[in-house]
């Protein structure tokens, strides 16, 4: 018959109105919205009724290795002073695809070699496709990828190496999984070092 | 069912004596066909040996020599190994004769050629500009034409490290002084004549019909700011009433040449500039450039990481037909509620690729010889919930929902026919060559990665109409599944990639042309290195772009209403398109 077609399809719309509020009735005394458990299961593959998440009331939990604009890793120093991981090789900047690292490295004045330490360090955010190349082909683990992508802005956003300078501990907070297992390389490339020498 | 055999290697310098030779350089493979011979050559490849998909074409410049060529790739639809073959002109009056007399499929892409290197192809019936305007000054894709921007020939540029005091490009180089016109050209005065060759190039105006009357054609732009066109996309379109009389595809609005950075890159650093090709489904991209690297390189991936490859391409399959099929019904007038529930499934399938890669469209994910990080803990077993439960049972509802709908019926069936034959002429490939009844699929006809370990069907529909293709896609989404339950079920344990990861690849002289069934059709890549660091020739043989040469004559006779439904039908993205 002509039109059983188009009821078919109907009945579609019509169980997910019904779903919604069957999955409302289900989650009566928990929170469904603006509760991380709300959120995960909306993302599930069970998630039916409303699936959409109401941002920036609630936001979606980041993924360990979701990755935007990087900053540079620092470890506190027994004073409290920052000292950066990196060592201004320049491998960043060698692989970042539209070339957004600029790097001076330092030079000892009295020598004129090289520093292992930047004297300079800028990311044109504006430019860089959050590709994560930098902090992948890093061998110190000193460029990582920021989990903070609201950083809309009217300016021209070329960030300097006190910008992008964030603590261990932060990276630690966003990448615990990472970070955990590249300290525990790191810790044994030292160890191996200390043996050869003894 | 097998994989086809290889063809055994043909002897077409016999065939041709004295005039078509094998290509002997290292690294290189095929045939020099001189340009005098080229028609005759072609219409003996089509008509005697079979090769009757010419699947791209594209040009190579060796400046500084004075030569070019132009590289045609032609496959068989019965599947098998291509054949590679090309013709050599001057650099400085760089002609061959078109081949859109034998194989129409060839007619934006020597149009392309033309735009980007300036090849003129003879008796090619509409010659302009494609994706630059006409104000544009040279040829881009020269080696000796540089950007406004220009800094050096290759990344990475030497002013970044170790004395990288920054300077902002637009500082260097302001607006308005970014820009060179052709000798003579104006652009205070510039009247668009371009338009005037456009819609001449489109069909002939009648002014009386039988009657007696007189009638005029009318011409209708729609795009390129038009709801349905998907993206900066224009037609022109020649009306006869409300029935469409010709029909031209009018692109570039994204242009942003692909290629020219892609030969300015690294290797490596040209995977994340893939993902923005065909921004919906960057999983393939990565996957085509790859396997076209790797290729060059002669690397092995290991196994699992081919099993998660397969895995991701499936899923970006998936994920891409949702919103082909979205927003196909979108254009028939549905208005967002198919979408929406199509977008529920993309949405999980990507909040998967997020924790695969870190991002949820531009994943750059995949690296020579293997892929850039293991699946972090629980992935697996997200896919696993998704290809066993969750996917089919939303397939089959979307199936319930709209297949026998009788408005998408009369809207869908019988509109927008393509035949086989018209199809394989057109070079179209992909889901586009498939509802049309031709069963070519590069996953079986020529196996890439692992396919050949998977079982699964090649959905073929019959009638080339815009049901068939919905519906096509519909079953291809159920066929991914099944890959997918597959390889979730197979995958191994082991390392995911060969070797240490290294930012800078060493990468052999030679051309290579790697190619997967991407979620459009045919993906190719065709690369060409002299064993530098950067490419020195990167070519993205783009499905929707090439599948909109049989937009036109698919769209002849239907009413101007079924423009939108047609297009969708087709499937493009402009990233892609445009390049």
């Amino acid at each position: 018959m002509y039109g059983t077609g188009i009821l078919k399809g109907l009945g579609v719309t019509l169980k997910h109105f019904v779903d919604t509020y069957i999955e409302d009735l289900r989650w009566l005394g928990r929170k469904r919205y603006g509760s991380p458990e709300g959120i995960a299961h909306r993302a599930s593959k069970g998630s039916r009724g409303i699936f959409t998440v109401q941002y920036p009331e609630e936001k979606v939990p980041l993924p360990e290795e979701f990755r935007f604009i990087p900053f540079l890793v620092y470890d506190e120093g027994q004073e409290g002073e920052k000292i950066l991981r990196c060592t201004s090789c320049g491998i960043c900047a060698k692989v970042c695809p539209p070339q957004c690292i600029w790097i001076v490295r330092t030079t000892d004045p009295s020598t004129g070699r090289p520093i292992p330490d930047p004297a300079e360090y800028y990311i044109d955010a504006d430019i860089c496709m959050n590709c994560g190349l930098c902090a992948e082909y890093c061998p110190f683990d000193a460029i990582k990828m920021d989990h903070n992508y609201e950083l809309a802005s009217y300016k021209r956003m070329v960030f300097d190496k006190e910008t992008l300078a964030k603590p261990a501990a932060y990276y630690e907070s966003i990448r615990p999984i990472n970070a955990t297992a590249e300290n525990a390389a790191r810790a044994a490339k030292v160890a191996a070092r200390a043996g050869k020498m003894e | 069912m097998t994989t086809p055999t290889p063809t055994q290697t043909l002897d077409l310098a016999a065939r041709f004596p004295g005039c078509v030779t094998p290509d002997e350089r290292p690294g290189y493979s095929g045939w020099i066909v001189p340009a005098n011979k080229l028609i005759e050559f072609a219409a003996a490849l089509r008509d005697e040996f079979g090769y009757d998909l010419l699947s791209s074409v594209t040009g190579v410049d060796y400046f500084p020599e004075d030569r070019m060529e132009v590289v045609y790739h032609a496959y068989k639809t019965t599947g098998g190994a291509g054949l590679v073959f090309r013709t050599q002109t001057p650099r400085t009056s760089a002609e061959v004769p078109s081949l859109v007399s034998l194989y129409p499929g060839v007619e934006l892409q020597e149009r392309e050629t033309w735009d980007l290197l300036g090849i003129k192809f003879n008796d090619h019936p509409d010659l302009r500009r494609i994706l630059m305007w006409e104000g544009f000054s040279g040829h881009p894709l020269r080696k000796d034409w540089h950007e406004a921007y220009f800094e050096e020939e290759g990344k990475p540029f030497k002013n970044r490290w170790p004395v990288g005091k920054i300077i902002q490009a637009e500082d260097v180089n302001p607006f308005n002084d970014n820009i060179a016109y052709p000798p003579g050209f104006d652009a205070k005065k510039w009247i668009p004549e371009g338009d005037a060759a456009l819609y001449g190039a489109l069909a002939k105006y009648e002014t009386s019909d039988e009657t007696g009357l007189n009638t005029d054609h009318i011409v209708v732009n729609m795009g390129p700011q038009h709801p349905s066109t998907h993206g900066v996309f224009r037609v022109a379109v020649i009306l006869d009433g409300e029935n469409i009389v010709s029909l031209k595809p009018v692109m570039g609005y994204l242009h942003r040449n692909h290629e020219k950075i892609g030969e300015r890159n690294t290797y490596l650093q040209n995977m994340p500039y893939t993902d923005r090709l065909d921004y919906l489904s960057s999983m393939s991209n990565n996957f085509g450039y790859a396997l076209a690297v790797e290729k060059l390189i002669n690397i092995a991936v290991p196994e699992r990481a081919d099993y998660i490859r397969i895995m991701m391409a499936e899923l970006t399959r998936i994920s891409n037909h949702c919103m082909a099929l979205g927003a196909l019904f979108n254009d028939l007038g549905t208005f967002f509620t198919p979408l929406i529930y199509l977008l529920e499934e993309r949405e999980l399938i990507l909040d998967i690729f997020e924790t695969v890669s870190g991002s949820r469209m531009m994943c750059n994910y995949f690296r020579f010889g293997g892929v850039a990080r293991d699946l972090p803990e629980g992935t697996l077993e997200k896919i696993r919930g998704l290809a066993f439960e969750r996917l089919p049972r939303k397939i089959d509802e979307v199936d319930r929902f709209l297949s026998e709908n009788e408005i998408v019926r009369a809207r869908c069936i019988g509109q927008g026919i393509l035949t086989a034959e018209d199809a394989i002429k057109y070079s179209a490939t992909g889901p586009l060559l498939r509802a049309s009844g031709v069963p070519y699929d590069i996953r079986r006809a020529d196996p890439y990665g692992i396919y050949d370990r998977f079982e699964f069907d090649v959905v073929v529909r019959q009638n080339g109409d815009i049901y068939d293709r919905y519906m096509l896609r519909l079953e291809e989404m159920r066929q991914s599944v099944r890959i997918i339950q597959q390889a979730v079920k197979g995958i191994p344990e082991g390392p995911i990639q060969t070797g240490k990861p290294q930012y800078q690849v060493r990468v052999p002289a030679g051309e290579v042309y790697g190619r997967i069934e991407g979620p459009k059709g045919e993906l190719g890549f065709y690369i060409l290195s002299t064993g530098k660091p950067n490419p020195w020739r990167y070519h993205v043989r783009a499905p929707s772009f090439i599948n909109l040469t049989a937009f036109g004559p698919m769209c002849i006779g239907q009413k101007i209403a079924d423009i939108v439904a047609i297009l969708g039908s087709i499937d493009i993205v402009l990233g892609e398109t445009d390049r």
